[in-house]
């Protein structure tokens, strides 16, 4: 079985892993991530996106394997300490979430959207948060939402970059 | 505007004085409160039920049938048992004899036909994807690879899928009795009389598309067992009703159950179910003394949860010439699927009380048949026979209006209660306490700027604009909080609707309240801590809520049908009241005052007229340290108490959408949508936003996006979120949101419920926009979900715009022969089906005794 290395949430693990196992799989059962939720078997839903080397990624559409040599930060290592990402702040102030279930993928693409789009109009989060869906929302808070971490995240300075140090 | 500002003053200070015990220093009640649950959520410490890893569990995989219909000639288990890491493997005959039936709790009529409902498919299967064999295995990859293994032969039987034709003499049965579940009449006023000679006649039939539930978090079942006690874990909203259920299905007894709902991911009516994978998950591990899970693929899930919607309405409506309506009948034909689930057939029967919406009506007349198709059975789905009521009736007083050429708001008004008839009997036999539809109605139109929206439709029309603007209008009210237990019983509902909520102070002044309701998004932690924390005078944040785990609240009826606040927030509010109660009387004693002098405020018992006083929390270290409590009085400060509402609420709204289509392509997009809802007094408007928002874009859904389809085999066709395509955020506009508050009369907290409301106004409102927009096509219908595709087809079918606004105002005599309906029925998914006879007819249709007013437009004609 190939031996992978990878770093997740600060953490360097070494696994066997079958060719076949998906990130999601690895990072849920084998490492105990389960932050990172499944909400669908062909890569529509987002649910699962974790940062990827900087970038967003659907974990449940990357083999393990890839992985090899990489770094994952999930929700649960987007935090510093007890200071939540202000995208986490701001999905809590706007009411952008209910069940939850959506939120760790909404929230890592949403990060990675500020990246390519600092200060997006509504209809760039719409356009660019198509690839994850939420049953609860509506979407209207979640837009509201990615605006103020926006606004948060320019106003000090930040453009974090989401990848461990 | 002025009415719906009184009625907000009135909540408030109904909210102030005795609703909430005397008036205390902190409101928590009506604030924007950010939500408890959400630490947990944002971060990634959330015990969702597939996150559950027990030594030694098995993961579960079903084999299921590829097939709608078919008899199971041979399993063969042998080579799947004999692959690594698989430790059993069970055909349905290996389970048979301990498998039970899963639970119908609703017969609706005495000779109603329940069919024998086996978890796993004995002899025949019904539908495609039940499941006929579960390998058991020590992960989940090798699990679904033994799947592979086991070979079922099957002798394919005859699918039907459609309910006409399942009713047609000589239609394959799906069960042997016969495809007719039952038949369930109601009715009120004389409707031969309100039909006599009705000037005018409006005829329609709507298709309510089967729907998939779609929660984010798939279902996933975790069954353990200590060899005497089981715990069941599960994605579900109903521990309490799945552990009385369970105990019933499998003989497990009550009290060696558990059932948990860790964090769940929604639910929206698809997790108020008793499903199979829960029992099998029990069988199994009782069989093999190990933990078990299971969770489902989103493609399992697709086929397996129950479906929504799937009814055949035929709504005729008897009308004068000023649009006052006289009478409505409702003959309708609703889709069990193959076998009656938890509440199957009562679903319906939830929308049989609303076709009336919010009009004085003095007759009604409505007949259900429930008919069997080997399709997965249907059940609850947000709004759970209330949206499909809505729907008809919204469209169909629409096309009231279109006939007499009067706007749609103005035909409402001519018929809605107003707000001093209030309390209302229905024609349905329901009382509406409260409402003000004028007021909502009134702020909606502001909001949406509806006079200018008007004009420019006008102006497009003249300008025979290819894109034009369609303007829905959507006045609803819903029959909620489910539900008085006398009224369930009255319906042959198999059990209660009431709620349980324990209150009790903790010895260093903090609270613990065990609630009944299960919440699964809806933010029950931090609402039921702001009405403890106004009721006892503590802070919000010293209020901890616990649920969803029967050893922990053992008592309750869980969360659907828009009734945890209405039932369970107002038996949490009357534990508050009890514990006060007891407090007093302990400050009296330790005051050296009568009960009647001491006064309670901000969370002190004072006596009257001084500043002596106790905090509730000195109160309750007192009753725990009990060294000096009055004769009678038990150590601690708890109390439980159990509501059972009196009568349902009547949340209700305005609800109104702009959509712009373009004749040329079928494209249709929502340009603005605005929404005033009157849910009652509200305890956190943040949440009731939120809920409005994500109830409208379900709605939506349904009108622009969803549909199950089936091939005419019974194939699922959509089984991905790539085939079955809920919103996205690029699919819908910003909601304007508004509330008008008129408290309801039923419970003392004034609240109406809030979770359904938005998917019951916004699919009508969005399709009778896209119709006001082809009103010069002379189009009458779109058969939801309106695709460009379905739009694009009618508007072609229905040939070039009659010229300018006038036509579409004033239809009689330019639309003949433009009907939107198109002749063939087919259940697949073709562009535009309307089944059924009562298909051709086109705007309305002139009653034989020929009055002679009535808009001669009818092309069918009969009815
Ligand atoms: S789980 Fe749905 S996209 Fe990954
Ligand atoms: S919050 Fe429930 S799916 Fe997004």
């Amino acid at each position: 079985m190939p031996r992978i290395t990878v770093t997740v949430d600060g953490v360097t693990y070494e696994e066997e892993v079958e060719p076949r196992l998906l990130l999601v799989h690895l990072l849920r059962d084998r490492l105990g991530k389960t932050g990172t939720p499944v909400g669908c078997d062909t890569s529509n839903c987002g649910a699962c996106t974790v940062m990827l080397d900087g970038r967003s990624a659907k974990s449940c559409s990357v083999l393990a394997v890839q992985a090899d040599g990489s770094d994952v930060v999930t929700i649960e290592g987007l935090a510093r300490g007890d200071e939540w990402h202000p995208m986490q702040k701001a999905f809590h102030t706007e009411h952008a979430l209910q069940c939850g279930y959506c939120t760790p993928g909404m929230i890592m693409a949403a990060i990675d959207l500020l990246r390519d789009d600092p200060d997006p109009s509504e209809e760039a989060v719409r356009e660019g948060l198509e690839g994850n869906l939420c049953r609860c929302t509506g979407y209207c808070n979640i837009v509201r939402a990615v605006r103020l971490a926006a606004q948060e995240m320019a106003q000090a300075g930040e453009r974090r970059e989401v990848r461990t140090p | 505007m002025s009415e719906q500002l009184d009625a907000g003053l009135i909540a408030e200070q109904i909210a102030e004085s005795d609703q909430l015990g005397e008036p205390s220093g902190a409101h928590e009640v009506g604030r924007a409160r950010r939500r408890k649950e959400d630490a947990r959520l944002v971060t990634g410490r959330t015990t969702w039920t597939d996150n559950i890893q027990l030594p030694g569990m098995l993961y579960m995989a079903f084999l299921r049938s590829p097939m709608a219909h078919a008899r199971i000639t041979r399993v063969d288990t042998s080579a799947a048992r004999a692959r690594p890491g698989v430790v059993a493997v069970y055909s349905g005959r290996d389970l048979a004899d301990e498998q039970g039936s899963l639970p119908c709790a609703w017969p609706v009529t005495e000779d109603i036909v329940i069919p024998d409902h086996p978890p796993m498919a004995v002899e025949e299967v019904r539908y495609a994807g039940e499941a006929v064999a579960c390998v058991v295995a020590t992960d989940r990859y090798k699990a679904a690879d033994a799947l592979e293994a086991i070979e079922v032969d099957y002798e394919p039987l005859d699918a039907v899928v459609d309910m006409t034709e399942a009713l047609a003499e000589g239609s394959p049965l799906v069960h042997e009795s016969g495809n007719r579940a039952f038949t369930w009449k109601f009715a009120g006023g004389d409707i031969d009389a309100a039909f006599r000679d009705a000037p005018v006649v409006i005829e329609r039939t709507y298709v309510q598309q089967r729907l998939i539930p779609t929660a984010m978090e798939p279902r996933a079942v975790v069954a353990t067992t200590d060899g005497d006690g089981f715990t069941l874990y599960s994605a579900t909203q109903i521990p309490h009703v799945l552990r009385v259920m369970l105990a019933l299905t499998t003989g497990i007894p009550e009290h060696k159950l558990r059932v948990v709902a860790p964090d769940v991911g929604g639910g929206f009516g698809s997790k108020l179910q008793v499903t199979a994978e829960e029992v099998l998950g029990l069988l199994v591990t009782r069989r093999l003394g190990k933990p078990v899970k299971w969770t489902e693929s989103r493609s399992e899930g697709n086929l397996t949860v129950h479906h929504g919607r799937d009814q055949l309405q035929r709504i005729s409506l008897a009308a004068e010439r000023d649009g006052r309506v006289r009478g409505v009948r409702v003959d309708l034909l609703a889709d069990m699927g193959a076998y009656l689930m938890l509440v199957t057939p009562g679903i319906p029967l939830l929308g049989a009380f609303m076709y009336n919406g919010i009009y004085k009506i003095d007759a009604y007349d409505f007949t259900c048949t429930g008919v069997f198709t080997t399709k997965m059975p249907t059940d609850a789905y947000r709004g759970a026979g209330r949206p499909e009521a809505t729907f008809a009736i919204e469209r169909a007083v629409d096309e009231l209006a279109h006939e007499l050429g009067l706007d749609p708001v103005e035909v409402r008004r001519r018929n809605w209660i107003t707000h001093q008839e209030f309390p209302y009997d229905t024609i349905c036999g329901l009382t509406y306490d409260s409402g003000n539809y004028e007021a909502a109605t009134e702020k909606a139109l502001a909001l949406f700027g509806y006079d200018k929206l008007r004009a420019e439709q006008s102006d497009r029309r003249d300008r025979r604009d290819p894109v034009q603007l369609g303007i829905g209008v959507s006045t609803y009210t819903e029959m909620c909080g489910l539900a008085p237990s006398r009224v369930l019983g009255s319906l042959s509902y198999g059990a209660g609707g009431w709620e349980h909520a324990s209150v009790r102070m903790l010895p260093t002044g903090k609270v613990e309240v065990v609630t009944g309701t299960s919440p699964h998004g809806q933010g029950h932690e931090t609402a039921w801590s702001q009405i403890v924390a106004d009721a006892l005078g503590v802070p919000f944040g010293d209020v901890a809520v616990l649920h969803g785990d029967t050893a922990i609240s053992h008592k309750g009826m869980d969360t659907y049908g828009s009734r945890s606040l209405v039932v369970g927030g107002v038996a949490v509010l009357a534990a508050c009241e009890k514990v006060k109660d007891k407090a007093r009387l302990i400050a009296a004693h330790m005051l050296e005052a009568s009960a009647d002098d001491i006064e309670f405020s901000a969370g002190s018992f004072t006596v009257r007229g001084t500043a002596e006083g106790r905090t509730i929390q000195e109160l309750a270290l007192a009753t725990f340290a009990a060294h000096d409590l009055p004769d009678g009085v038990e150590p601690g400060l708890d109390a439980d108490a159990t509501f059972d509402p009196d009568n349902f609420s009547f949340p209700h709204g305005t609800h109104l959408c702009a959509v712009e289509v373009d004749t040329e392509t079928g494209a249709c997009a929502i340009r603005s949508y605005v929404a005033v809802d009157d849910v009652g007094s509200v305890v956190n408007p943040l949440i009731v936003e939120g809920q409005v928002h994500g109830g409208i874009a379900q709605g939506i859904g349904q009108a622009l996006f969803e549909e199950a389809v089936h091939d005419t085999e019974g194939n699922l066709l959509t089984t991905t979120m790539a085939d079955y395509l809920i919103p996205t955020a690029a699919d819908l506009p910003d909601f304007t949101t508004d509330r008008t508050e008129t408290p309801a009369t039923s419970n003392p907290l004034g609240v109406k419920g809030v979770g359904e409301a938005g998917t019951i106004a916004s699919t009508p409102a969005v399709v009778n926009a896209i119709v006001d927009a082809l009103r010069p096509y002379g189009v009458h219908d779109v058969r939801m979900p309106c695709t460009p595709e379905r739009i694009w087809r009618v508007v072609s079918e229905a040939g070039p715009p009659a010229s300018g606004s006038a036509a579409a105002e004033a239809p009689a005599g330019a639309s003949a022969g433009a009907s939107a309906e198109a002749p063939a029925p087919t259940s697949g998914p073709g562009p535009m089906s309307t089944p059924g006879p009562a298909s051709t007819p086109g705007p309305a249709s002139t009653p034989g005794s020929g009055s002679g007013e009535a808009t001669s437009s009818s092309e069918g004609g009969a009815r």
